[in-house]
């Protein structure tokens, strides 16, 4: 009887470059056969590879256990769903289903919003660039404005003039709560006093009702404690323009930021034990908003978060075409998926795992993608046993920005599917040919190459 | 091919040139190519015997043959 086959490995043993975690432990690869019962196997067969799987169940999972952690610990909170996170519908309706409204950062966001069947007050409408035409369909429809910039306060007072009545806005606010970099692109800033004037503007225009503060002090955020701070700040600063030009802060929405259990690059600890709870988040929000508010007042906490909801619930299974050998000797693996789909591969180390145990000794392998770039690594350094072409990669968690930042350069974007909660699938965006690549496009008669029979 | 046939092999795949004093792991089906390849075995022929001992493919254990062959090199040591 034959032995059993694994690939012929030889590794040089080098002393004194020893690190406290061995060498190659077998424990170390990682292994998913399945997600939410159904097989990679069944997936791949069914829908191709590469392929997005999404979790129904996880996502809801995530979306509740942050809603009742914030809503356990304050009595007025609403969720917007970051559509620039994932605006896949299926995803948007999810989120719309457990309770969450739109927010959208540009007139394309507003149009997918509307045309998932939300209503214009159920939209936050954010974002530096907001086309009149597009800002005028949001306040007539009722939507929530969050002011970017002075032009903004401009093109609103035409549209409150137009339609002949006070356009109730909120503002965004940019502040140092200990977030290096800081982030001042957006909004009005806060401690130099540009908020202040923008406020002062919109007072002396009297076509704007001021009735909202909004700030998003950045991505990824770690540290709770910052939160703590743009509140306080937030806080003080509405009670300040409340006495001062009489705009009551009917609600505070603190942005997004809140990370997943990705693993940032650079980052030496791993996301569990890197990445605070989302109930500390909690904790620390809701400790320093009644501890500034006063006595009886609530207003409406709105948290924008993305990431952190979906992120987990998205997985992109990939295939191995090809083996290599780079001249310094590295393994290297062609996988039919790079940064094309997985764009947050430039910040993200991506928790990578086998869909069957495979034998063999270790290496220090890279993970190219199909593209002729050679920035395409989606993995540099990864430690891996020796795969056969053929072998299934899964990555994860990709379900915060891919479906939205893939690039359609040189390769079809894939089928994308949800495993439902009942363990059935469906498809969510189906994969591109050559009809969607060329659609828009015209070619002038005298370039025509192929004469039509 | 001098500093193959040179190298120590123990049964356990530990691997000794000494002409560097470098040393190396070597897998069970590392050992076993590296063995044929120190006898004087040409690549084919030591895919042919990997098909024979192991539930390999002819046209894998050539593929790997290869692939092992090149990480010899790299490693100066064919």
């Amino acid at each position: 009887m034959k032995l059993a086959y694994e690939k012929p490995v030889i590794n040089k043993l080098r002393s004194g470059l020893m690190n406290k975690f061995g060498w190659s432990p077998a424990y170390a690869r990682k292994v998913r056969t399945n997600i939410d019962g159904v097989s990679i196997d069944d997936l791949v067969e069914r829908y191709g590879s590469p392929l997005f799987v999404y979790s129904e169940r996880t996502a809801r999972q995530r979306y509740r256990q942050m809603y009742n952690a914030f809503s356990t610990r304050y009595p007025n909170v609403q969720f917007g769903w970051s559509y620039k996170t994932n605006y896949l519908q299926a995803v948007c309706a999810l989120m719309h289903q457990e309770g969450a409204i739109a927010e959208v950062v540009s007139a394309m966001e507003y149009d997918k919003a509307r045309a998932l069947g939300m209503p214009g007050d159920q939209i936050i409408f954010n974002g530096p660039h907001k086309p009149y035409a597009a800002l005028e369909k949001a306040v007539s429809e009722g939507a929530v404005i969050n002011i970017d910039h002075l032009d903004e306060i401009v093109d609103l007072e035409t549209i409150a003039k137009k339609l002949g009545r006070t356009v109730h806005v909120g503002m965004r606010l940019n502040l140092d709560a200990g977030i290096y970099p800081q982030w001042s692109r957006f909004g009005f800033n806060l401690e130099s006093g540009q908020a202040l004037d923008a406020v002062k503007r919109m007072a002396s225009g009297g076509k704007l009702k001021l009735n909202g503060l909004h700030c998003h002090i950045g991505t990824f955020i770690m540290d709770p404690q910052a939160y703590a701070r743009e509140v306080e700040k937030m806080v003080k600063f509405g009670y300040e323009i409340e006495d001062a030009f009489g705009f009551g802060m009917e609600y505070l929405d603190i942005g997004g930021g809140f990370p997943s259990q990705s693993r940032l690059k650079g980052v030496y600890l791993p996301p569990e034990v890197a990445i605070p709870n989302i109930d500390e988040y909690a904790e620390t929000i809701t400790t320093a908003l009644s501890h500034a508010l006063k006595p009886g007042d609530f207003p409406k906490l709105i948290i924008e978060s993305g990431r952190a909801l979906i992120d987990e619930a998205g997985y992109l299974v990939t295939t191995v075409v090809a083996t290599k050998r780079l001249v310094d000797g590295t393994r290297a693996y062609v996988a039919d998926a790079g940064v094309n789909l997985l764009f947050t591969a430039f910040w993200y180390k991506f928790n990578v795992e086998l869909d069957r145990e495979a034998g063999g000794v270790n290496e220090t392998s890279v993970i190219y993608g199909p593209l002729c770039m050679n920035i395409d690594a989606i993995d540099e350094g990864i430690q891996l046993p020796p795969l056969k072409r053929g072998a299934r990669l899964i990555f994860s968690p990709v379900g915060a920005y891919n479906n939205t930042q893939w690039l359609q350069f040189i390769e079809y974007r894939p089928n994308v599917v949800l495993v439902t909660t009942n363990g059935e699938v469906e498809v969510i965006r189906e994969a591109e040919d050559l009809s969607d690549i060329q659609r828009r496009e015209r070619l002038p008669k005298h370039l025509e190459l192929l004469k039509k029979a | 091919m001098r500093t193959l046939s040179q190298l120590a092999l123990s049964d356990e795949g530990f691997v000794f040139d000494p002409n560097t004093g470098d040393s190396f792991q070597v897998s069970a089906t590392g050992l076993f190519l590296l063995q044929a390849l120190k006898d004087g075995r040409g690549d084919d022929e030591a895919a042919q015997l990997l098909t024979e001992k192991y539930e390999v493919t002819l046209e894998e254990a050539r593929r790997d043959c290869a692939d092992f062959r090149s990480r010899l090199r790299n490693l100066n040591l064919a």
